[in-house]
C-alpha cells in the first residue's frame, strides 16, 4: 500500500478552484516564478464566476471623481456592519482598481464612458457609481480573461477533477489526494503550498443562484486539515433571484437592474423601500432588500408566485437590451417576459457567503502551514453582509495576494514530502466506501432533505427553536450520508460525486448553523428573530468555527483592532453599529 | 399529471443506445430538468455536463431531437410532446459517457492562439463604438455547439487542420481590439485554417449567444489574410495605412 500506485503530480503551488480567485491565484504564484498546477471541478472557463453580472467595484473615479479608496473602503466596512477585516477591506478598496486596470491589459473589454475611459455604474450600498462591468456579463469577461492569459504562463490545468482531502504532514499541508471525473481513478498531488478557491457553499439550499459546485468543498477541507473558519452565520441572500417558472427559481436577477434604475413595487404597487430604507432605496444593502422583499411576501403584499415586482420597462427598451442583455434573453427565454414591456417577480435566493477560511489579510495564508484560501472560500472582507461588486474585486486582489503567499512560502519550503500512506489509504476506502455497500439511501434523497432543512430552518429569518431543529436534522442526516449507496461505475457518475460533495455541504451546514445559534443579535446577513436588534458587545468578536474529531465546535474571537486613522473615517456613522 | 418521454443515449465509447424514460411536465420545464430528473429518481449515474443553468457557462450542450442545443435553454414546450424527446451527445466530440462528450481539442487548439499583446505606450481610451463589435465576440461563453454542428469538423473531421468557427471568433476578437498590436493572419491561413470555412452560416445559426461568426468574424478575417497574402497591392495599402504587420 504505497501512494505511488497512484497518477501523481508534483507542484510547488497547488491552486484548487479555477474561478476568478483561483485563477488569479494560479497567474501570480506563476508570475513569481511557482510551478503551479490548478484542479477544478469542471471544464476550464466554467466556474461560478461567469455567473457575476453587474460589475467589479473599484474607486477608478471615472464617472465620480470624488470617490477615492477610503470611500470605498468606508462603504465596505459600512455595509459589513463593522465585522469585517479591516485590513482586508483597506487593501481591497486601495488595490481593486490597479487590478481592474490590469485585466484590461490583458485583454478584458469594458464598457466606455463618453470620454473613452472605464465606465462604472451605482449599485447597493456603494456611494459613488463605481462598478466596471461589460453589460450584465461581467464575470464571464473577468474568467475569459485571467483563463486565457493564463493558458500562456505554463499552469499546468487539471480539469474535472475533484480534490477529496488535504495531505498533511504533521500540521503542515504538503499534497492533495483527488479524483478524475471522467474516469473515477485517482490522482494524488504533492505540493509546497495549497490554496483553496473552491467558492461557497450555496448547494446546501433549496432556493439558490450557485451551481452544483457550490459544495463548501475548500470550506471543509480547511476545517479538515486543522483551519478555523469564521463568521460561517453570514450567508447572503440575494434579494432579487427569479421565482418563477420553478426550473429556474433562484436564478440570479443581477443588482445592475436596480443600478440602472429598476424599480421595487408590491402587488399594491406601492414603493416598499420607502418603509424599510428611505434614503437607499431599492440600492440599499442586500441584507435589507432580500428582507424587505421576505417581508413583504410573509405579509400578504407578494406577487402571484411569491416574489415582488422588479420592474425597468420606464427605460428605453434599446438601453434596457444593451446594458441588460442576458436579463432581457432571461425573463424571454424561460418566463416569456419582455423586461422592456413589463415587470419581473423576483425573491431572495442564496447567493453568496460572507464566512469562510480565517486568512491572514496579506498573504491569504490559513492558519494551517502550508495552506491558503482567497475569495469565497476565504472569510473576513465583507464581515456581516458583502457589497455587490466587492466579489469580483475581492477575488483579484486577494487571488493575486494569495497566489503571491504562496509561492513565497512554497520558495522557502522543504522540499516534497512524501504522502503519507494510511492517509492517502483512508481517502481511498471513504471515495469507494458507497459502491460496496449492497443497501443504504441514495445521495441525491439526503441532498434534498438537507435543502428543505437548511432552507426551513437556517434561513433569511432565524430563531434559536428553528436553528436546534435545524442542527439536530443537519446531524441525523450526517448519520444517514455514512450509509449512503452509490449505483454504476466510477466513470463519471453524478451520483457518486454527489455522495462525496454531501460529506463537505454537511459538515460545513453544522458550521453555519452552530454559528447563528451562537450570535444572540441581528447584524447584516444574519437576521434572529428572537434577537432582533444589533448587540453593541457582539460587535467586537468573529464566530470561529473548528473540527474536534468528527464534532463541529463554536467559539468566538475578538476583531483584529482597527487603527485609529481609519477609525477615524467612521464617526460618527458608526454610534448605532458598534460600541 | 403530464408526462414528457425522453430517449436519452446511454453509453460510452464503446457504443450505446437509447433509454426510455418518463418525467412529469412542470410549467416553464427545460430539458435539463428533466434530466436532472431521471438522475435524482432514476438513474443516479446518468452524465450530464452543466454549471450555471442560465445559458451563461456553456456546459450543457447536447442534442435534443438532432438540433445542437443548451439543455437549460431548451423549453420542453417548445417541443412535440407527442414523440419521444431525443437526447444526445455532440456528434462531433468523441464521447466519455451518455450525454458528455471529450472537448479537451478545443483547449488545446486555444493555447496555440498568439495572446493578447498590447501597442506600447499608447493610451488607453476607445469609443463605446469601437469596440461594440469585439464585446459581440467576447460574449461567447464556449459551449462548442459551433464547433459540434461546423461540417469541416463534424463530417470531414478536419479536427487537424481546422480551429472551428469558436477560435476564429476569439482570433476576431483580438484582431479587432483596439489596442492589440499583433497580425495573425499566417496563423488563419496556415494553422486555423480558415480557408475550409465555405460560409454556409451552419456555425451563426446554433450560436446561443447569437453571435454573427460568419457575417462579423470569419468573413472579415478571411478578407484580412487574402489582403495580406494573396494581394500585393491590398497589402501595401494596409501597411501605408498604417495597420499591423506579422
Amino acid at each position: 500500500m504505497t501512494p505511488d500506485r497512484f497518477e501523481t503530480h508534483d507542484v510547488d503551488v497547488l491552486v484548487i478552484g479555477a474561478g476568478g480567485a483561483g485563477l488569479r491565484a494560479a497567474i501570480e504564484a506563476s508570475a513569481q516564478g511557482a510551478r503551479v498546477g490548478v484542479v477544478c471541478k469542471s471544464l476550464l472557463g466554467k466556474a461560478h464566476t461567469v455567473m457575476a453580472e453587474g460589475g467589479v467595484a473599484a474607486a477608478l473615479g471615472h464617472v465620480d471623481p470624488n470617490d477615492s479608496w477610503k470611500v470605498h473602503f468606508k462603504d465596505t466596512m459600512l455595509g459589513g456592519k463593522m465585522l469585517n477585516n479591516w485590513r482586508m477591506a483597506q487593501l481591497h478598496a486601495q488595490e481593486a482598481p490597479d487590478r481592474v486596470r490590469e485585466l484590461e491589459h490583458w485583454g478584458a473589454v469594458f464598457d466606455r464612458t463618453q470620454d473613452g475611459r472605464i465606465l462604472q455604474r451605482n449599485f447597493g450600498g456603494h456611494s459613488s457609481p463605481r462598478l466596471a462591468h461589460v453589460g450584465d456579463r461581467t464575470g464571464l469577461e473577468m474568467i475569459r480573461t485571467l483563463q486565457d492569459h493564463g493558458v500562456h504562463q505554463g499552469i499546468e490545468v487539471y480539469m474535472e477533477c475533484t480534490v477529496t482531502q488535504l495531505q498533511m504532514d504533521g500540521n503542515r499541508v504538503v499534497g492533495a489526494f483527488a479524483y478524475w471525473r471522467e474516469t473515477g481513478r485517482f490522482v494524488t498531488f504533492r505540493a509546497k503550498a495549497v490554496v483553496l478557491a473552491t467558492g461557497g457553499v450555496g448547494k446546501a439550499y433549496k432556493i439558490t443562484s450557485n451551481s452544483w459546485e457550490y459544495t463548501a468543498d475548500g470550506h471543509a477541507l480547511a476545517l479538515r486539515a486543522g483551519a478555523e473558519l469564521i463568521d460561517m452565520e453570514f450567508v447572503q441572500f440575494h434579494p432579487t433571484g427569479m421565482v418563477w417558472p420553478p426550473g429556474v427559481q433562484g436564478l440570479l436577477v443581477t443588482e445592475a437592474v436596480r443600478g440602472e434604475g429598476g424599480t421595487l413595487c408590491n402587488k399594491d404597487g406601492e414603493r416598499f423601500m420607502k418603509r424599510y430604507d428611505p434614503k437607499r432605496m431599492e440600492l440599499s444593502t442586500r441584507d435589507m432588500v432580500a428582507r424587505a422583499i421576505y417581508t413583504e411576501v410573509k405579509e400578504g403584499r407578494g406577487s402571484p408566485h411569491g416574489g415582488a415586482y422588479l420592474d425597468i420597462s420606464h427605460k428605453q427598451a434599446e438601453v434596457v437590451k444593451k446594458k441588460l442583455p442576458s436579463m432581457y434573453h432571461q425573463f424571454l427565454d424561460f418566463a416569456n417576459i419582455d423586461i422592456t414591456k413589463g415587470p419581473m417577480e423576483v425573491g431572495p435566493t442564496v447567493h453568496y457567503i460572507m464566512g469562510g477560511v480565517r486568512v491572514d489579510a496579506d498573504s491569504g495564508a490559513a492558519t494551517v502551514p502550508g495552506l491558503f484560501a482567497a475569495g469565497e472560500s476565504s472569510g473576513g472582507m465583507h464581515g456581516a453582509n458583502r457589497l455587490g461588486g466587492n466579489s469580483l474585486s475581492d477575488l483579484l486582489v486577494f487571488g493575486r495576494r494569495a497566489g503571491a503567499g504562496a509561492a513565497a512560502y512554497a520558495a522557502k519550503a522543504p522540499a516534497h514530502a512524501t504522502l503519507d500512506p494510511a492517509q492517502v489509504s483512508s481517502a481511498e476506502r471513504e471515495l469507494l466506501a458507497p459502491f460496496e455497500r449492497a443497501s443504504g439511501p441514495d445521495p441525491y434523497s439526503i441532498h434534498r432533505k438537507l435543502q428543505d432543512s437548511m432552507q426551513s430552518l437556517v434561513g433569511i429569518f432565524r430563531t434559536a427553536e428553528d436553528l436546534e431543529r435545524g442542527i439536530e436534522a443537519v446531524a441525523a442526516l450526517r448519520r444517514e450520508a455514512k450509509a449512503v449507496r452509490v449505483e454504476g461505475s466510477r466513470a463519471f457518475n453524478p451520483g457518486w460525486h454527489l455522495a462525496r460533495d454531501l460529506d463537505n455541504m454537511l459538515l460545513i451546514s453544522e458550521a453555519i448553523a452552530r454559528c447563528a445559534l451562537q450570535r444572540k443579535e441581528s447584524r447584516g446577513a444574519h437576521a434572529r428573530l428572537d434577537y432582533p436588534n444589533l448587540d453593541p458587545s457582539l460587535g467586537g468578536v468573529n464566530s470561529v468555527a473548528t473540527m474536534d474529531g468528527e464534532e463541529v465546535r463554536v467559539a468566538q474571537s475578538p476583531l483584529p483592532p482597527m487603527p485609529d486613522e481609519l477609525r477615524s473615517l467612521f464617526e460618527p456613522e458608526t454610534a448605532g453599529v458598534k460600541g | 399529471m403530464a408526462e414528457a418521454t425522453l430517449h436519452v443515449f446511454r453509453g460510452d465509447a464503446s457504443g450505446g443506445d437509447l433509454k426510455e424514460y418518463k418525467v412529469p411536465l412542470e410549467e416553464g420545464m427545460v430539458v435539463l430538468d428533466a434530466i436532472h430528473h431521471i438522475q435524482g429518481h432514476q438513474a443516479p449515474d446518468l452524465a450530464v455536463r452543466w454549471n450555471c443553468k442560465a445559458a451563461k457557462c456553456g456546459s450543457c450542450s447536447a442534442e435534443v431531437n438532432g438540433k445542437p442545443k443548451l439543455l437549460c435553454k431548451t423549453r420542453m414546450d417548445a417541443l412535440p410532446l407527442d414523440a419521444p424527446i431525443v437526447v444526445q451527445p455532440m456528434k462531433t466530440f468523441p464521447v466519455v459517457k451518455d450525454l458528455v462528450t471529450d472537448v479537451k481539442w478545443n483547449y488545446e487548439v486555444n493555447k496555440k492562439i498568439a495572446p493578447f499583446t498590447p501597442k506600447k505606450n499608447a493610451e488607453w481610451r476607445w469609443k463605446q463604438e469601437d469596440i461594440d463589435r469585439v464585446q459581440e465576440f467576447r460574449k461567447c461563453i464556449e459551449c462548442f455547439l459551433c464547433q459540434n454542428v461546423c461540417h469541416v469538423l463534424r463530417s470531414h473531421g478536419r479536427t487537424d487542420a481546422f480551429a472551428g468557427p469558436r477560435f476564429l471568433v476569439r482570433v476576431a476578437g483580438l484582431e479587432m481590439h483596439p489596442m492589440d498590436s499583433l497580425n495573425r493572419t499566417k496563423y488563419l491561413k496556415d494553422d486555423a485554417g480558415i480557408g475550409f470555412c465555405n460560409i454556409t452560416k451552419c456555425c451563426t445559426e446554433v450560436c446561443p449567444e447569437e453571435i454573427t461568426i460568419t457575417d462579423n468574424a470569419i468573413i472579415p478575417l478571411k478578407e484580412r489574410v487574402v489582403d495580406d497574402h494573396y494581394d500585393p497591392v491590398r497589402k501595401l495599402f494596409r501597411l501605408m495605412a498604417g495597420k499591423k504587420e506579422d
